[in-house]
This record gives C-alpha cells, sequence and structure tokens, in this order.
C-alpha cells in the first residue's frame, strides 16, 4: 500500500513538474476538419513562440456551444457563424486557414485526375438522376476513357460535418436542382446513396465498391492515393486539383466584402480556380475573460499566419493571402478589449 | 432506492431536451419520415424501424444458434471440450463492440457484397415476395448485414446464460426422463425447456437490450441513410447510430439537437416496453 501511495505521489509529481513547465496554456475546441493542422501549429508553436494549445475536435456545433459558454479561450467551426449568434455571443469571428475538397471515385483501369465531372453532373449523381457509369453526359465529357457500364453507388458522409456542408454548398450553387431539393447544411437529407462515418469511413467504402464516388477533403485523399477527379470551375475550364488551384481560387475570393470574413470560396471566379475550397474559422470573445490567454490566442495565430504556411501547405492545406491575414490583425487589434477599454493585441 | 431516482433524472432530462421537438411536430415525430436538417423536419421513424427490424431480425439469427451452442454444452458435448468451449464464448462477449464494427466493416462487408447477396438476389429472382424482401443494390452494408453482427454479438450474451440455466435443472429430473426411456432430445424439449423457460426468455431480452443499444458496430455496416427501404438489403438507420453521428454538428438550442433527444428518449422508451412484454411473460409463465 505504501509502496502504491510513494509511485502516486512521484507520477503526480511528474505531472505537476511537467505543467510548470514555461509555456503558455491555450485551450480550443470545435471543427475536425482543421485538426491535423492545429495540431502540428501546436507542435511547433511550442518551442517556437512559447504557446502550448490543447486542442479538441469535437466537431463544430459542439465548438461553438463551447466557446459561447466560455469553457474554452476559442472556438472553430468549418461554416461561419450565424450574424446574430456571434453578435448576441460577442465573438470575433476569423478564417485560420484554408482546404480543399475534391471528388473521388472506383472505377477499374481509371488513375487519379483522368476523369473530368462537373458540378452540374455531380448534383445529378447525388440526386440520384444518373445511375450509370456510361451516362452519356459522362461519356460525352471523358471521350479518352472507357466508362464501365456499372451502376453509380453514391457514398456521403453519415456524421454531420463541415466537408459535407462544403460539397452541399457547392452543388447547390452550381444546381438549381439541387438548391431547391436539398440545400446546404452540415447534414442534409440525401436523396440517393449510403453513407459512412467521417472521411476515412467515406474513403474506404469507396475504395471497397465497385463504381462508387465519394468527396473527400484533398489533403486525405492526396495521403490516401484516392482516385480524385478533375472539376470544371466556373471559367469552363478543368482543372486538376493543387495547390496552385486552390491558392487561385482563395485569391479570387470577395473576402472585402464578406461580414465576419464570412467569405464563399465556392465556385469562384478565374481559370485556374479549383471550384472547391474553403475556409475554415475561429471564434474568439471580444470581451475576454482572461486578457493574457486571449492575447495568447492572438499570438500563436499570428505566428501560424507568419510561419505556419510551410506546415500548412506540407499537409496540403492552404495558407491564407497575406492581404486577409493583415485585414484579421486589424480586427484584432480593433476588436478585442481588455475590461478597461485597451486593445490586448499589439 | 438511488437507481430510481437516477433513471427518472435522466428519463426527464432526455424528455425537457426533447420537448422542443416533441412539442413542434406533436405525434407526427413518431411517424414522419422525413430527417431534414435543411428544413429542420424532423421524423423518427426511420430510424425507430431500422432499430426495431435490426434487433428482431438479430435476435432472429441468434437464439437458434444460441440455443444449439448451450445445448450442446450442456447436454452433448463430452466434458473435456464444455469448459474450453465454454469460456471462448464468454471472451465473444467481452469483445468491444467497435472490433466487432471494424470486422463487419472490413471482413464482412466486402463478402456480403461479393458473394452472399448477389447470390441470394439471383437465386430468388422469381420467387414472389422474397425477391422483394432481398433486392436492393449490392452495397454489402445495410440492414441485413446489421442484423447479423448483431446476431454475433448477441450470441455469446444469449448462449452463456442458457447454459448456466439448463446447468440448474436438477439431475433428478433428467435421470428419471431417461430413465422411462426418453431421447436426449425429448428430455431437453419436455423437461429442460420447461423448467428454465423464464429464464430463457430473460436471457432472449438481455441479448434484445444490446441489440437495441448497440450504437458504433451499427454504424459501420448499416449504410447510415435516411430511408425505410423495404427489403434487407438496403441500407438503413437506427436510434443510437443516428444520434452518434449527428450530436457533434448540432448546435446547442437548435431543433436538432432537441430531435436527437427526443429519440434518446423513444429508445428508452423502447428498451422499456421490451423490459415490460418480458416481464409479463415470464409471469405467465410461473402462474
Amino acid at each position: 500500500m505504501k509502496l502504491i501511495g510513494s509511485t502516486l505521489a512521484l507520477a503526480l509529481a511528474g505531472v505537476l513538474g511537467a505543467g510548470v513547465a514555461q509555456a503558455e496554456q491555450i485551450t480550443g475546441a470545435g471543427a475536425t476538419f482543421p485538426a491535423p493542422v492545429y495540431s502540428a501549429w501546436g507542435e511547433a508553436a511550442k518551442a517556437a513562440a512559447g504557446i502550448e494549445l490543447n486542442y479538441q475536435a469535437i466537431g463544430s456545433g459542439a465548438g461553438q456551444t463551447q466557446i459561447l459558454n466560455r469553457t474554452v479561450d476559442f472556438g472553430a467551426s468549418d461554416a461561419p457563424m450565424a450574424p446574430e449568434k456571434l453578435e448576441s455571443g460577442k465573438l470575433l469571428q476569423f478564417p485560420s486557414v484554408m482546404g480543399a475538397e475534391v471528388a473521388i471515385v472506383n472505377l477499374p483501369g481509371i488513375k487519379p485526375g483522368e476523369l473530368k465531372l462537373t458540378g452540374e453532373l455531380l448534383a445529378e449523381i447525388y440526386l440520384g438522376k444518373i445511375t450509370k457509369w456510361n451516362d452519356p453526359q459522362l461519356v460525352e465529357l471523358n471521350r479518352g476513357l472507357a466508362l464501365p457500364g456499372i451502376a453509380i453507388a453514391p457514398v456521403y458522409r453519415a456524421d454531420g460535418s463541415g466537408t459535407t456542408y462544403v460539397w452541399t454548398s457547392y452543388l447547390s450553387a452550381v444546381s438549381p436542382d439541387w438548391k431547391s431539393v436539398v440545400g446546404a447544411a452540415t447534414s442534409v437529407k440525401w436523396p440517393a446513396g449510403n453513407g459512412a462515418k467521417g472521411n476515412d469511413g467515406v474513403a474506404a467504402t469507396v475504395r471497397q465498391v465497385k463504381g462508387a464516388i465519394g468527396y473527400v477533403e484533398f489533403a486525405f485523399a492526396a495521403k490516401n492515393g484516392l482516385t480524385y477527379s478533375q472539376l470544371r470551375n466556373k471559367a469552363g475550364v478543368f482543372v486538376q486539383p493543387t495547390l496552385e488551384t486552390f491558392s487561385a481560387a482563395a485569391g479570387n475570393g470577395d473576402w472585402a466584402g464578406a461580414k465576419n470574413y464570412a467569405v464563399s470560396l465556392i465556385d469562384t471566379q478565374g481559370e485556374k480556380s479549383w471550384p472547391i475550397v474553403s475556409a475554415t474559422f475561429i471564434e474568439l470573445p471580444k470581451d475576454p475573460k482572461d486578457a493574457a490567454r486571449s492575447a495568447a490566442v492572438m499570438k500563436f495565430f499570428d505566428w501560424a499566419y507568419k510561419d505556419g504556411a510551410q506546415i500548412a501547405s506540407g499537409l496540403q492545406y492552404v495558407p491564407l493571402p497575406t492581404a486577409v491575414q493583415d485585414a484579421v490583425r486589424s480586427s484584432w487589434r480593433s476588436e478585442i478589449k481588455a475590461p478597461d477599454g485597451a486593445a490586448i493585441y499589439k | 432506492m438511488f437507481v430510481l431516482i437516477l433513471l427518472g433524472a435522466i428519463i426527464i432530462s432526455l424528455l425537457v431536451g426533447g420537448w422542443p421537438t416533441l412539442r413542434a411536430f406533436g405525434l407526427a415525430f413518431v411517424t414522419s419520415t422525413d430527417w431534414d436538417p435543411v428544413q429542420e423536419v424532423f421524423g423518427a421513424a426511420v430510424p425507430v424501424y431500422g432499430t426495431i427490424v435490426t434487433s428482431v431480425l438479430a435476435l432472429l439469427m441468434a437464439v437458434p444458434l444460441a440455443f444449439g451452442i448451450a445445448f450442446y454444452l450442456t447436454e452433448l458435448a463430452p466434458p473435456l471440450v464444455r469448459r474450453p468451449i465454454g469460456t471462448a464464448i464468454e471472451l465473444l462477449a467481452a469483445v468491444p463492440s467497435i472490433i466487432y464494427g471494424m470486422w463487419g466493416f472490413f471482413v464482412v462487408v466486402p463478402f456480403m457484397a461479393e458473394y452472399v447477396q448477389p447470390h441470394i438476389i439471383d437465386t430468388l429472382d422469381g420467387t414472389p415476395l422474397l425477391q422483394d424482401l432481398f433486392a436492393g443494390p449490392p452495397f454489402g452494408t445495410g440492414i441485413f448485414t446489421a442484423a447479423l453482427i448483431l446476431a454475433v454479438m448477441v450470441v455469446p450474451f444469449v448462449a452463456a446464460t442458457m447454459r448456466d440455466v439448463f446447468q440448474t435443472v436438477p439431475a433428478v429430473y433428467k435421470e428419471s426422463a431417461y430413465g422411462v426411456g426418453c431421447t436426449t432430445w425429448e428430455v431437453m424439449r419436455s423437461v429442460v425447456i420447461p423448467y428454465t423457460r423464464s429464464s430463457v426468455v430473460g436471457g432472449i431480452m438481455l441479448g434484445l437490450g444490446r441489440a437495441l443499444g448497440e450504437t458504433m458496430a451499427v454504424t459501420f455496416v448499416i449504410g447510415n441513410s435516411n430511408r425505410i427501404s423495404g427489403n434487407l438489403f438496403g441500407s438503413g438507420n437506427t436510434i443510437a447510430s443516428l444520434v452518434a453521428l449527428e450530436f457533434g454538428e448540432s448546435e446547442a438550442g437548435s431543433l436538432k439537437l432537441s430531435s436527437l433527444l427526443a429519440l434518446g428518449f423513444i429508445l428508452f422508451v423502447i428498451s422499456f416496453i421490451v423490459l415490460a412484454i418480458s416481464r409479463l411473460l415470464l409471469r405467465e409463465v410461473k402462474a
């Protein structure tokens, strides 16, 4: 018994000792999509900026709840929060990083980047209107490819997710039918297909079922060698999913005109734009209880903007344009105030 | 007493949380098949249907198998193998459900899609009723696969209970039956089963309880679509898996969150009804 007691005491001392290390602690909770890049930034920032990030990827909705209740230092969500909610919750919203989504398919003999698709056809497929891979419209687009006459099996995210929000926003943007029948949300009423849990669930199902089509974050498709397709953008050009086309889309977004930075990067203008790009957001209290922690959060993201771009690109995320970063910094300066009215971010 | 208070508190908190939904949709919440988060229209019929169908199907598959196992272990098996097989069955019960889910997804689903489903569909094509029951695209996932996985999870519970209660039959009864010339099967049917009926029903209900509430394993293999397809290979949904999938992205105070809590309440009621029925059955047996 005594032995156990002293072991416990030792272990406790070890834990406490680790906590004493000279790093500022910040906590955040929310979106799962940017979780890999946040954790990579957190690792790097510990040494580089002296900030230790504890991020819980519990889902955008849950993250919004947590920050409204002020149980964490910042919330993170994929879909921008409703303006009224930001207002009533006294929150400042800003983008942290961007990502892109791709359509993935399982078709024998077809390699990544070969298949050409358009948003309209994707909407028809997910509406259950196009059901065979040798549908004339698909054959027309892909003259050089031998499309098999097998059934199309659409796969979607069964769990509510920001990925689904972005995907359905895209389908709504390009297809009036989709917009009126289904709409855009973190989970929708799917007219056709099967659901799978998480990016990995969708990827695994697509890999198992011949003729399946699904949608995942590009980072995920790239890492797992999945067969992604080309997409036609608003300018009518077929583009490959690359960091270059993602950045082009980000550059063509209307950042200045968007309130709360809730910019839409879906189906943007420009010949090089990848059509399905989205930003993910951070919500920070405008009236922080603990000014030091709020300052640490801003210091963390300031560092991430400046020095975290490499890490983000390495994970196939798209860093924000510099102009947007500067706009966010000036928002921090003007909006986030200590109780005495002084700006916390300098 | 404490347990009662806790139970009451859980029911009340689910009811309070689900109240906005129940008020908004009334009874239609239970009968509507709509689940449209965009229009904020929610109905529980699909997950309720999926929950009940998968659980009942699972029991249909599991009970005969479990009975066979228990019969073999108590009457037929040589004493030397009883212990290892009995232990193996109990170990099955201890496997975490996520493991069953992964096994189901990576092993059973491809197998079903590749071999089982196409064959069944082809064989039954042309047979009235059955061809409708076993129809649908051979995805591998769906109600049938979910029920199969649930059956595998439920078997050890039911089998272990049955074996234990079969062993409680006094040897005198069985010996005297054998003495008048009964076969092993006759002893089982006329002596052991009547003697243990109530406990056997209890064991089956225990299995049903597990099947009703199972979340992860079902989520992996059921296909997660909010439609009642009417055939066994179609995909569906259960209450537990829908709640688990949607909870993370439901905003506080939204109608969706309230609907999920109301679903939890319905699951509670279903479990309660199951328990009540089993109680009723047991009482009839005793009388």
